[in-house]
């Protein structure tokens, strides 16, 4: 059995303070601005700290730790080159503002960077500057409205999305101002064709589409869809956040889609780091491309790399040239992997998705709604146990962390019920892959006290989510 | 495992794509074949040998980012793959490592800025900027965002990106000219019923205190609007937290606390605010709770604001943060301690003002504004400052930033920044290199 590390951890204010010397007088602020307090930040030595974050890593889960199947995040192992190679002197010690002569090898990077993932998408441009899928996402709706608005096609404020999209999706496009309307999935768990249509009108600024979307589902009927969307002078968005499915094997651009964005810090390895950062690269069709981000990176005849600026831009959505740390990641893991590495990659994370899925069903302990073939991820559904033992998704995923095992993402898609979100990705062993799922073929069987009670072999049993939502504590000012 | 699913090739899982769309391979400029690691690592040195680091120059570049020291301990525990391998921490009992790590970063960061409450991060400053012009628009369902004319061109193009979706209008309050303070006079005319909120930086943009702070917040509070600062949080060491002259919300660039320059990225966007507008903040939040037996435990907080929740209607769309980078903060900080931070405070104030005095005892050079600056200062220059910068480069030092591009009325100007990691030989090199070159 599984057994994590378990400190009882001290906060840091709580640690007893070593004297440091005190601060010398400072002259010269204006008295209005001038400290008055102590700042509130305890004073410790090295080794205090170096053991405390130390204790904390060990109670802390990453890839690798183990299998770590979030459906739709890709947690996949992440190179350990690319983080080297990041960290050196010449790329993480320079400036942005640096004369542009003494920082040609990162240009060189971001633009064959560009370069490659355009090659990849099947789409004409890219901007780099995303730190994230849903800043990625946020771009790609400004540059609809800035579509629209550039042909004086003002009326057009609604997004229509699936109710299959990532959360995400909804809540860029009304942050950029547009209206929402989500339709019904059919029953195949797609694009309901005669619903999209009659959604579709003068009024529609953009489809945002996931292929294969949350259920792992291959939308077949892309060509029609962007047929349709096009037809009523609507653009047609891709949410790359399931591109691990596909790499090599079909591209967005050539489905019709005229803007997507990225993940890198999913479908390209650079690991997600607890959190974050993340990169959101957004590829553009030509007839979008006069809006992307400035600058823009280009290159002279003599092989000078060069910031160019663009009139009709719309300006800037980050601070600079994007999370350049991650581009070079990004960047190093495509090399490594080559066009032949990337297909495979996407030829075994859907492997490995099927056999799981098969595996599983072929337990009869969960359902599947929906199609059978799906792409690098699948849902199962736990409505079953739920309904015969009162036992429910959060407490088979519970389960799971005794076991080591990290779960899958859960309760998303929505149109599931009681669903378990499956991503296995290409780097798990079959060996891995079986144990997991006769872990949850085993725990579908076991009494469902154990599971409601799960987990107890982490640091901290079944946590209280509630309460901190209810009676808010977010920091240790706000404990006393 | 092909077998197993009854297949016979693995063309067979991918018959759902269309035929038309399906290809066979990636062409240039992805290779056909990945390199090896070494070869990888062999081609990236050529690479990274057309770059030079702030080691290979000596930099004076000012404008929000400097290089400032990294101590070793920072990148010791951020390369803990147990930190950097994890998603976000969804799974709150496999992952109260980083969970008890970014309380104690909400935490250091609300006692920094003298603000009740911190999220875990957001992209950067200027996103940062963004999101409060917005949560500002939802708090008081008005229109109109004030800003200083001297913040960074680019943060003001991504502002005025963050705003568009509700139509927010954004409006610039002048600097006065010898103090390169802002325009109290200017700002009282500019702010009226709709304004939603107020935001000025101090250090400012050309690195001058704000110290008329409490007559701002009059002016700010008297529109009943908020008041948004945004800080170089190492100043915070020997200046009052924004919370102190009642600031609402407090944003600011966090790279400088233990994280690389990395070109501009990644970076840490810092987000704090009063207790009452807690459930609008955006993004990520990590709150304090107990486990099943009553033990002391931590999760994410105030789900029900975001958007994996509340889709359309979440206050913000970010959902992937900074959080490594919010790590590393958290790691500097406390190695740093309270003590540590004002020593590190007062060094970067004091290396300021001497830089700042030799510059002027040059001929021909002299500091534009007379308001008292921190690390970062604008010098007028006797000649173009771009041919300044050309001749200096040929002395392996980085100068100032050239102001013309963005304040065009500023084009014989530099922005100085200098920070702990200057010794005063490298101050003396810079000088006897602007003589030179003058």
């Amino acid at each position: 059995m599984y057994h994590s590390a378990v400190y009882d951890e001290p906060l840091l204010n709580e640690f007893t303070e070593v004297k440091k010397e005190k601060t010398l007088r400072i002259e010269g602020i204006p008295k209005s601005l001038q400290r008055i307090k102590e700042i509130g930040i305890p004073n410790l030595d090295e080794t205090q700290v170096a053991r405390h974050f130390h204790h904390l890593s060990q109670m802390n889960y990453g890839v690798d730790n183990g299998i770590y199947p979030l459906g739709s995040c890709t947690m996949k192992y992440n190179p350990k080159l690319c983080e080297q190679i990041a960290s050196w002197d010449k790329f993480a010690n320079t400036h942005p503002y640096q004369d542009i002569s003494t920082v040609q090898g990162n240009l060189q990077i971001m633009f064959e960077l560009e370069r490659m993932l355009c090659e990849l998408t099947g789409m004409d441009y890219f901007c780099l500057q995303p730190a994230a899928g849903a800043h990625g996402e946020l771009l790609g709706m400004l540059l609809t409205r800035a579509y629209h608005e550039h042909r004086k096609d003002f009326e057009r404020n609604e997004v229509i999305l699936p109710d299959t999209a990532h959360g995400t999706n909804p809540a860029s496009a009304t942050m950029a101002g547009f209206k929402l309307i989500e339709i019904p999935s059919n029953k195949d768990g797609t694009v309901d064709l005669d619903i999209l249509e009659k959604t579709l009108s003068d009024k529609t600024a953009c489809f945002m589409l996931t292929n294969p979307n949350t259920l792992g589902i291959f939308e077949s009927d892309i060509l029609e869809i962007s047929k349709m969307v096009h037809k009523a002078g609507a653009l047609l968005y891709y949410d790359g956040a399931n591109m691990n499915a596909i790499m090599g094997k079909a591209r967005p651009g050539d489905m019709g889609f005229d803007i997507l964005h990225l993940n890198l810090h999913k479908t390209f390895s650079t690991p997600h780091g607890g959190g974050g950062p993340g990169s959101g690269p957004v590829g553009v069709k030509i007839k979008l491309e006069r809006f992307l981000p400035v600058p823009r990176i280009g290159r002279t005849r003599e092989g000078v790399y060069i910031f160019d600026d663009a009139p009709e831009s719309i300006g800037k959505i980050k601070d600079f040239y994007g999370n350049f740390s991650v581009l070079l990641k990004a960047y190093i893991y495509i090399l490594m992997m080559g066009d032949e590495g990337l297909r495979e990659a996407s030829e075994v994370a859907v492997l490995n998705s099927n056999y799981m899925k098969k595996k599983i069903l072929d337990s009869k302990k969960y359902d599947m709604p929906y199609k059978q073939l799906r792409k690098h991820e699948f849902v199962i559904s736990c409505e079953r146990l739920k309904q015969e033992k009162q036992v429910t998704a959060k407490d088979v995923a519970k389960r799971l962390l005794d076991h080591g095992l990290h779960p899958p993402t859960i309760y998303f898609p929505l149109i599931v019920k009681e669903a378990l979100m499956i991503e296995p990705t290409e780097t798990e062993s079959k060996k891995d892959l079986d144990k997991y799922v006769e872990t949850l073929v085993k725990i579908a069987d076991e009494k469902p006290e154990t599971l409601r009670n799960a987990p107890s072999n982490t640091p901290v049993k079944r946590v209280d989510e509630v309460t901190a939502t209810k009676n808010p504590v977010l920091t240790w000012k706000m404990m006393s | 495992m092909l077998k197993e699913l009854g297949l016979k090739q693995i063309d067979d899982l991918f018959i759902d794509i269309p035929k038309e769309i399906r290809i066979d391979n990636l062409e240039s400029p992805i290779p056909s074949k990945g390199l090896s690691q070494q070869e990888t690592e062999r081609l990236l040195r050529e690479i990274a040998n057309k770059n030079k680091s702030c080691n290979d120059l000596l930099c004076f570049l000012g404008g929000g980012v400097k290089p400032h020291y990294i101590p070793a301990i920072v990148k010791s525990i951020v390369s803990r793959a147990e930190f950097y391998t994890a998603y976000t921490p969804y799974q709150p009992e496999a992952s109260q490592g980083f969970l008890q790590a970014m309380f104690e970063y909400q935490s250091m960061i609300a006692e920094l800025t003298g603000m009740d409450v911190a999220n875990a991060s957001l992209y950067d400053g200027a996103t940062a900027l963004g999101e409060a012009a917005l949560m500002c628009a939802r708090i008081t369902k008005k229109n109109s965002f004030i800003i200083p004319k001297n913040i960074s061109h680019s943060k003001k193009s991504i502002l005025n990106n963050y705003v568009k979706g509700p139509g927010v209008k954004v409006k610039e309050v002048d600097y006065d000219k010898k103090t390169g303070k802002i325009d109290i006079k200017k700002l009282r005319t500019v702010v009226d019923d709709n304004t939603m909120g107020v935001y000025i930086e101090n250090p400012n943009f050309f690195g001058v205190f704000e110290d008329d702070v409490n007559e701002i917040n009059d002016v700010v509070k008297d529109a009943n609007a908020l008041f948004v600062v945004g800080v170089d949080p190492i100043s915070l060491g020997i200046t009052k937290p924004p919370g102190d002259y009642n600031a609402d919300v407090v944003i600011g660039e966090g790279r400088c606390l233990g994280n690389p320059m990395d070109y501009g990225g990644s970076s840490l966007g810092i987000f704090a605010c009063k207790k009452e507008y807690l459930r609008q903040i955006p993004g990520r939040v990590v709150g304090l709770t107990k486990d099943k037996d009553g033990k002391r435990a931590f999760c994410m907080a105030l789900q029900t604001r975001e958007q994996h929740i509340r889709r359309g209607r979440a206050t913000s769309n970010i959902c992937t943060n900074e959080g490594l980078n919010a790590l590393a903060a958290a790691v500097f900080l406390s190695w740093l301690g309270g003590i540590g931070l004002e020593n590190l405070s007062r060094i970067n104030f004091e290396k300021g003002q001497k830089l700042a005095e030799e510059i002027e005892s040059i001929n021909g050079f002299e500091k534009l504004f007379s308001g008292v600056h921190f690390n970062e200062f604008v010098v007028k220059c006797p000649i173009d400052p771009v041919k300044i910068n050309q001749k200096l480069l040929k002395r392996n030092i980085q100068g100032g930033l050239v102001l013309g591009e963005q304040f065009p009325h500023l084009r014989n100007c530099m922005l100085f920044g200098v920070t702990e990691l200057h010794s005063d030989e490298d101050i003396k090199r810079l000088v006897s290199a602007l003589k030179e070159v003058t």
